[in-house]
């Protein structure tokens, strides 16, 4: 990554513009080319700088469900139950943290009712309890990871 | 959320093409009009149904190896205004109100920090703690020690 690597990743975490050229306005307000930003953001992609570039969809507007999910597993457990809760396609996201909880993952499903089968299924397949956490209120954050 | 919002989440849920004119790339996949495509998704842009449009940076990738998730046990009758106040710091990217589990989890605010080093993290929540001062009765930074899968949330498509 240099410079100009840096200079795009801190401008365009937001405020993509919706418009015919999108890339050369944004181009544009770096003060380099269309091409060349194209051709930067692809390699930055490529490369797992950007896990993406593009809309970020917020799940519940669409119908679907996400949650936060929690489990005390037992250290000599948890090499099989991680086995058993990743192999839910619902699972997006799971964490090891430290804490007597865990494991964290978090479940998005097309429909809420999704979310409750997935969190039996884990309970039943693994017979550790699942706490569910669900987003209650969501405070808007301003937060650009600086590159 | 119609049939037509839908065929766009679906075509751009993995990204935008790298493409001069992104937006018609998504209309040729949808088969509807680039015009119709801009609209719905300035209108999709504004209800919240898409938080923001752009760099989807990834964390380990710009050297945060530090993710901290800072829990909060905070009088209910001030989280929220709390949690607005802490948000707007600017030094967490996620800010949520979660329901409790007592006794097995007493935190109902969740905060996510990011640091190079874990000094920096930890520095990010003791900001977070004086903003909370004497709402907060307990709290805890559970860092993630593994990532044990990480996929794209794919809603649609």
């Amino acid at each position: 990554m240099d410079e100009l690597d840096r200079r795009i990743v801190n401008a365009l975490q937001g405020g993509f513009p919706i418009c015919e050229r999108p890339f050369a306005v944004a181009a544009e307000g770096l003060g380099i080319e269309e091409a060349t930003l194209i051709a930067r953001l692809a390699a930055l992609r490529e490369a797992g700088v950007l896990s993406r570039f593009g809309p970020l969809w917020k799940a519940e507007g669409l119908g679907g469900a996400v949650t936060l999910a929690a489990m005390a597993v037992p250290p000599d457990r948890f090499e099989a139950v991680t086995a058993l809760v990743n192999a839910h396609p619902e699972v997006a996201h799971n964490y090891e943290r430290t804490h007597r909880l865990n494991m964290w993952f978090v479940l998005a499903t097309e429909t809420p009712q999704g979310i409750d089968a997935a969190i039996q299924a884990i309970e039943a397949e693994t017979g550790i309890p699942v706490l569910n956490m669900p987003r209650e209120a969501e405070y808007h954050v301003g937060l650009r990871l600086e590159a | 959320m119609d049939e037509a919002d839908r065929r766009i989440v679906a075509a751009t849920q993995d990204g935008l093409p790298l493409l001069p004119r992104p937006y018609h790339a998504v209309a040729e996949a949808t088969g509807l009009p680039p015009g119709e495509v801009m609209a719905r998704m300035e209108r999709l842009l504004a209800e919240g149904a898409i938080r923001r449009i752009g760099a989807v940076p990834n964390h380990y990738a710009l050297g945060y190896r530090f993710n901290g998730m800072a829990v909060w046990d905070v009088e209910d009758a001030r989280v929220d205004a709390l949690g607005a106040r802490i948000a707007a710091l600017g030094l967490s990217s996620h800010c949520y109100r979660r329901p409790r589990h007592p006794p097995a989890w007493s935190y109902n605010l969740f905060t996510m920090v990011h640091g190079r080093t874990r000094e920096e993290a930890l520095g990010a929540v003791e900001e977070i703690a004086a903003v909370l001062g004497d709402a907060v009765r307990a709290r805890e930074v559970l860092f993630s020690t593994r990532i044990l899968k990480k996929t794209g949330l794919r809603l649609a498509g």
